[in-house]
């Protein structure tokens, strides 16, 4: 079972390969965003030296690294989900040996990894040469890093199955995984540090799983949350890998005797 | 002209009862871009908790160029909705269908596209303006409006242009190029004032893809600052030469068309 899902993995980072015009702009975009906010935060910091605990120089290598987790946990298997059960291509897939959602969270690994290898680290390295900026220096804080990377993507992908399985119910649903997706870039830090927010709603953040998808791993790889904190931080992480998981099976079971395949 | 209109209004027709079919998701989607143009604004204002001025622009001088930027994006995005081009018509070959209407192509794929809800941008848009001058006390003349229809027109021509252009591309390479996704990212930046990027970021905004034009210039005619007075009155010709351009790219892709196979 788990070779066939490994194998979905490798097909997915395959296919990704495939389109290879795709690598060029994907690093183009990676690099313009970096850029863009690089000078936009300069702009904000302007003669300032510190903003809500950070410096101009970290503020610009947390977009970076905010940037980079980014390419590995961002997916579109929501849309791929809607689309497949618009098509009625569902139908199929859930007569086949195999757990649907489990294959869809294989395939999103498979373009996780693929985005990550591919746009990110090469983006990186080029960024690195402009923005004064550093990489973890020890392995354990590298191990840190791509755990905590690792269940920010299983959280990010969890969300997205809920959005994608919400078209069973809804039929249409373009208009939630659009919110969904915008909801996401504000709360998980990736626009700005969840410290930049007031005080009220950092505390209402901490109730939910946003910022366990980008802003958590983002400060262990800038080193903010050190390998003490760290710990912590990925236990947190666990615990929202845990609770997403049982409205998703609920749904889930709901669905299956819910379905009706539109067209087809 | 006069069929495009008409069949415009048929193809309104349509959109809606297709829309209203699924009326949840109809009202979610337009909850949705809501959702989309307060969460920029949310980066603004959380900002500006940390600073009082941008390089010398105030909170609610960025915000009025914010909400002017939401206008023409929302005219544009209403007529040239084509944002699946390449997958839709050119990999599944539905071009040549289009080819065989007895309208212009161009206007035959974005009636086809069209997405009326998107005009809501206007009323986000004006909403935040208006918020933003009260606060900044601007005054207007009666001409300001019809400068304002006018810079609009311009600014939606803009991107109209850029647009078009790079969706047939995708008459010269078949394989999808992820050009379309880049271009907005780059887009997002003319809502901030220019002087902030580097001058090789600036010149990009303002002559190779004029992003400029469509927030950030026009909207400085407005909060009255002279220095951009001229850029301001030169977005109405950016606007013809870029429609132009995207026009000849999109004739120049339909005459190397030869379709995709099935």
């Amino acid at each position: 079972m788990g070779k066939l899902y490994l194998e979905l993995i490798r097909i997915r980072f395959l296919t990704m390969l495939a389109y290879r015009v795709n690598y060029y702009s994907g690093i183009i975009i990676y690099n313009i965003n970096i850029g863009a906010y690089y000078f936009l935060w300069g702009a904000i910091y302007g003669g300032q030296k510190n903003l809500a605990g950070m410096t101009v120089e970290q503020m610009t290598a947390y977009v970076a690294i905010a940037w980079m987790s980014r390419a590995f946990y961002f997916n579109n298997i929501d849309q791929e989900i809607a689309q497949e059960v618009r098509d009625g291509k569902v139908a199929i897939e859930m007569i086949r040996p195999y757990n649907y959602l489990t294959v869809k969270a294989a395939q999103a690994l498979g373009e996780g990894i693929f985005r990550f290898l591919v746009f990110a680290l090469p983006g990186m390295i080029l960024v690195s040469f402009f923005l004064p900026f550093s990489f973890p220096s020890t392995w354990g804080a590298w191990g840190n890093y791509l755990t905590s990377l690792l269940l920010a993507f299983v959280i990010n992908t969890e969300i997205n199955l809920l959005t994608g399985v919400l078209t069973f119910f809804l039929f249409r649903n373009e208009g939630i995984m659009f919110a969904k997706r915008v909801v996401v870039d504000l709360l998980s830090g990736l626009i700005l540090p969840i410290s930049f927010f007031p005080i009220w709603a950092q505390a209402i953040m901490n109730y939910l799983p946003f910022q366990a998808i980008n802003y958590y791993p983002s400060m262990i790889f800038a080193g903010a949350v050190g390998p003490e904190k760290a710990g912590e931080v990925i236990l947190l992480q666990i615990i929202w890998v845990v609770i997403l998981l049982l409205p998703i099976s609920l749904l889930w079971r709901l669905a299956r005797r819910k379905m009706i395949v539109q067209g087809g | 002209m006069k069929d495009i209109f008409r069949l415009f209004t048929e193809y309104l027709g349509q959109y809606f009862k297709s829309r209203l079919a699924y009326r949840a998701n109809f009202l979610s989607e337009l909850v949705s871009n809501l959702v989309f143009e307060v969460i920029n604004l949310v980066f603004i204002l959380v900002v500006f908790q940390h600073v009082s001025t941008m390089k010398d622009w105030t909170r609610d001088e960025i915000i009025f160029i914010y909400g002017f930027f939401l206008v023409p994006y929302a005219v544009f995005s209403m007529f040239f909705s084509f944002w699946d081009f390449n997958e839709k018509y050119i990999i599944r070959g539905e071009m040549d269908r289009i080819l065989t209407r007895p309208i212009n192509n161009l206007a035959q794929v974005c009636l086809e596209s069209i997405a009326p809800d998107r005009i809501f941008g206007v009323i986000t848009g004006l909403i935040i303006m208006g918020y933003a001058a009260f606060q900044l006390k601007l005054t207007f003349a009666w001409y300001d409006v019809l400068l304002f229809i006018l810079l609009v027109i311009s600014s939606s021509l803009i991107y109209a242009g850029v647009y078009t252009g790079i969706a047939a591309v995708s008459f010269f390479s078949d394989s999808r190029t992820g050009i379309a996704p880049m271009i907005w990212n780059i887009q997002n930046y003319g809502r901030y004032p220019v002087d902030v990027y580097n001058k090789v970021i600036r010149i990009l905004l303002t002559w190779i893809l004029p992003f400029a034009f469509v927030g950030v210039y026009p909207a400085a005619y407005f909060l009255r600052k002279e220095v951009y007075y001229g850029y301001a009155m030169l977005t109405p010709v950016m606007g013809i030469v870029f429609f132009c351009i995207g026009l000849l790219v999109w004739k120049l892709g339909v005459r190397k068309y030869s379709g995709a196979g099935s």
